[in-house]
């Protein structure tokens, strides 16, 4: 397991500070931590599509941004992503939690957590699940994907890889 | 007073260096018939998501005015947002709502913005200055003291009458109208960034 502060000092190595968001408790850690650090800006949203918009700005002003949301959100997105994100290239990094992983949850998430992946790969979204020995390759990756690509692009994060 | 007379009160004066954002639908087809620019961005896809998108503009870009000009459909589809802009204080931020208490792009259907006042919903969640306004002169007077103000402004414009016949739509591809704003706004942060302070709304 990796610690938010490592998380974060990697995303803030990618000039990756700008983000907004709506909470998951698999993300109070990396949340908690964001919050405290002077050197980072997380916008508590109130909606994952809203979350979307506000970060798209930073790619317009020249910079990069994020956010961070549960799946049971994915929903909320479906839309600005195909008619905004996609269409006008603006490339966002989204970090999912990942609830109802492996179908040991709670019930409303098993069924959004078994399409989680499928949904991503259906809109056209290039995708990584997260581990904790490989966290800041696949970090980089996303982010030089999303910047090659100009589209968003995911990561996933499971219970117990960063806290 | 018709849209179009109120988006020509906003565009015809917009100094060069302030970002506009429009709605999707008529807003945005009539604005870039009126006076099309490089710092004018269109939303034609994903409607009601453009006051994110300005609320995250405005905090990128904090000495820049930013102009959001939405309809009362796309008001009422992000009312949440409302609160959350207030919330941010961005203080560069001027947030306009032309209200036809229509979804005009789509036939005219009744919204039920005629029921609900949306500025008094401004006034709730927090915005600094709230105008609500219905001719001309008073709209004129609103953005006069928007440009000169450094307060997170709302305003309220009720507008009536249908769009031209044959309005045509934005001829820019969604790629080109990003390009296009991205590069006037990343050159001009550039350069501003020896400027220690720059004027919140030139003339």
């Amino acid at each position: 397991m990796r610690t938010a502060s490592e998380f974060w000092d990697i995303l803030k190595r990618h000039q990756m500070t700008f983000f907004a968001g709506v909470p998951c408790s698999l993300l109070e850690g990396v949340i908690k931590v964001g919050l405290a650090d002077p050197a980072v800006t997380y916008i508590p949203a109130v909606r994952e599509d809203v979350a979307l918009g506000i970060a798209s700005a930073a790619h317009l002003a020249g910079r990069r941004g994020g956010i961070l949301m549960q799946n049971s959100g994915l929903g909320n997105v479906v839309n600005p992503l195909t008619s905004f994100n996609l269409i006008y290239r603006i490339p966002v990094l989204m970090v999912i939690s990942w609830r109802g992983y492996g179908g040991k949850d709670a019930p409303e998430h098993l069924i959004m957590g078994e399409k989680t992946p499928d949904l991503l790969h259906t809109l056209g979204i290039p995708h990584a699940i997260l581990e904790a020995e490989t966290l800041e390759e696949h970090l980089q990756w996303a982010i030089s994907t999303m910047e090659q690509q100009l589209i968003p692009v995911a990561v996933i994060l499971r219970q117990a890889i960063v806290a | 007073m018709t849209r179009h007379e109120a988006l020509q009160h906003i565009l015809t004066p917009l100094p060069g260096g302030d970002l506009a954002l429009f709605t999707t639908g008529m807003i945005s087809r009539e604005a870039f018939n009126i006076r099309d620019r490089a710092e004018n961005f269109y939303m034609i896809g994903s409607m009601g998501l453009l006051n994110a998108v300005g609320l995250g503009l405005a905090l990128q870009s904090p000495s820049r005015a930013i102009w959001i000009i939405e309809g009362d459909g796309s008001a009422l589809m992000s009312l949440g947002t409302l609160p959350l802009i207030a919330a941010c204080r961005p203080h560069n931020l001027i947030h306009v709502v032309l209200d036809n208490e229509a979804y005009e792009s789509t036939g005219g259907q009744p919204t039920i913005s005629s029921t609900v006042d949306l500025a008094a919903l401004a006034e709730a969640a927090g915005y600094a200055r709230v105008w609500r306004v219905s001719d001309s002169p008073s709209l004129e007077k609103a953005l006069q003291e928007a440009r000169h103000s450094s307060a997170l402004t709302f305003i309220l414009v009720k507008i009536t009458g249908r769009a031209p016949e044959g309005l045509g739509r934005v001829s820019l591809t969604p790629a080109e109208i990003k390009q296009r704003f991205s590069q006037i706004l990343t050159r001009v942060e550039t350069a501003s960034h020896n400027v220690a302070v720059r004027p919140l709304a030139p003339d």
